[in-house]
């Protein structure tokens, strides 16, 4: 579904992405990991087209996404520290979501439902909890039905429940045939979430394997210890 | 395209700063307008005021919402948006909020004491230098991603073209004081969008002698309606010119 091929990325002397190629098939729940700064935001980034490449190409669907902007229509991000303008209300902001998209019928609004959005609708962002924008992006995210889910620690900020509830969300949405990539630290949470890691280190893709195998390498069966195993070896 | 624009609109309409921006205006209009007994000189002292605020709240009210803003502009670049759409949106929404402010504020005022040529040029041109430094700003958010850097580019930029411009003409006027200069003086005004406003209007008041060189030149050498011509084109550029480069720039940002 996605193809990467040989994605560099330079921010002055930092090498952020160094010829990184890989192939995210749909249906499948991939993790990216990797310690702070290895990349993983600037990969995810660069396949919704907010940071160009260097070098490399990007295909989407058999497209190159390269100057393109139409294939996002078919993408919901969740970024880390999403921030709205302050003076807008809730409601106002799905709205203009729902206008920017041109869709406002067949919408998934069981994460709305779920986080009780709906109950908040006139609260203007700027006075809202740094959980509560993490639920509104989150059922923004999901509100369009995307073919593809890309999530930058998701559950960072929620509480127990609706962390419970985002990733029983999740795994429905895996299931129905969705590709989702997820980065978090918080390996607890991914543990029977994902179907495959990848796992990056100063920019380089260390390795991209199924859960299956990864427990097989490292002899472990929590995910959490496996990849402990793995960061440990190649920490220096 | 609209509906970014609506949305952003409102909510600077919203917003606190611009309400007490057009509370300033208008409160600074009347009572320049109730204090003199001639109201085009009221006019001329709230070009005064107005040549010094409006620069100065647009460019530093546009550079800081759009720092403000990096993480909506982010999450508007993930949705199926072209890029130009977005920065050109962005663009069309604070620069009319910042014009519907001047309008209200000082655009109001100006109609009832003065409506005349002179009144309604200087509500356009009002409008024009909201807009011209709304375009100064996007070009200096555009450049650097730090806000401190960004928002003390747009200060330099404003005490640039609100004073130090003045002392650079005057510096150039002297030393070459015994050569013809007009034509260049006419070129150097041009690189001022708030001394081109200046002129604007006071080629029209018949006061120009009073001030400062810039406007004594160009009242000599212009006729009122080509300098009108020429001064708009002028200012239009400064509208047109930095937009169109901090939409190639945002094109190819990285977010």
């Amino acid at each position: 579904m996605i193809q990467l091929k040989n994605i560099s990325k330079h921010f002055g002397k930092l090498k952020a992405l160094d010829g990184v190629t890989t192939i995210c098939e749909k249906s499948e729940c991939i993790a990216l990991i990797g310690p702070n700064g290895c990349g993983k935001t600037t990969l995810i980034k660069t396949i919704l087209g907010m940071v160009v490449p260097d070098s490399g190409s990007i295909t989407f669907k058999g497209n190159n996404i390269l100057n393109h902007w139409q294939y996002r229509d078919q993408i919901g991000y969740m970024p880390q520290m999403g921030r709205y303008p302050d003076n807008m209300t809730i409601g106002q902001v799905l709205g203009m979501m729902k206008d920017i998209r041109g869709k406002s019928e067949g919408l998934d609004e069981d994460l709305i439902k779920a986080f009780s959005v709906q109950n908040l609708l006139n609260k203007r962002m700027g006075t809202l909890s740094g959980g509560t924008i993490q639920k509104v992006s989150a059922a923004l995210a999901f509100l369009f039905n995307p073919s593809v889910l890309i999530l930058d620690e998701p559950t960072a900020g929620l509480d127990p429940v609706a962390s419970e509830l985002f990733k029983e969300k999740i795994l429905a949405e895996r299931d129905k045939g969705k590709l989702v990539l997820i980065t978090s630290h918080i390996l607890s949470d991914l543990d029977d979430l994902v179907t495959r890691i990848i796992y990056m280190q100063e920019g380089k893709l260390i390795f991209h394997k199924s859960i299956e195998e990864l427990r097989q390498d490292t002899g472990e069966e929590r995910l959490v210890k496996s990849i402990a195993q793995v960061m440990i070896s190649n920490y220096e | 395209m609209n509906k970014i624009i609506k949305y952003v609109i409102t909510d600077i309409l919203r917003n606190k700063i611009v309400l007490i921006y057009t509370v300033f205006l208008l409160a600074a209009s009347f009572s320049v307008f109730s204090l003199e007994d001639n109201s085009s000189k009221g006019l001329l002292s709230l070009l005064n005021i107005i040549l010094i605020v409006v620069p100065l709240v647009s460019i530093i009210f546009s550079t800081i919402y759009m720092y403000n803003s990096a993480e909506f502009i982010e999450l508007l670049v993930s949705q199926p948006l072209k890029r130009n759409t977005i920065w050109l949106s962005l663009f069309t929404g604070l620069a009319s909020s910042l014009s519907i402010a001047f309008l209200i504020g000082a655009g109001v005022p100006v109609l009832i004491y003065q409506a005349n040529l002179v009144g309604f040029t200087m509500i356009l041109t009002g409008v024009l230098l909201s807009i011209i430094f709304a375009a100064i700003a996007f070009l200096a958010t555009v450049q650097t991603r730090d806000k401190a850097k960004g928002i003390g580019a747009a200060i330099m930029l404003w005490l640039y073209f609100s004073l130090l411009f003045d002392g650079l003409v005057l510096f150039i006027l002297f030393q070459f004081a015994d050569y013809p200069m007009e034509n260049a003086m006419i070129g150097l005004s041009a690189l001022n969008p708030i001394d081109l406003s200046r002129i604007l209007i006071l080629l029209q008041l018949d006061v120009s002698a009073m001030m400062g060189y810039t406007g004594a030149v160009f009242k000599d050498f212009f006729g009122a309606s080509n300098g009108l011509i020429f001064s708009f084109f002028v200012l239009l550029s400064w509208i047109v010119i930095p937009v169109w480069y901090s939409t190639l720039k945002f094109n190819s940002k990285d977010l």
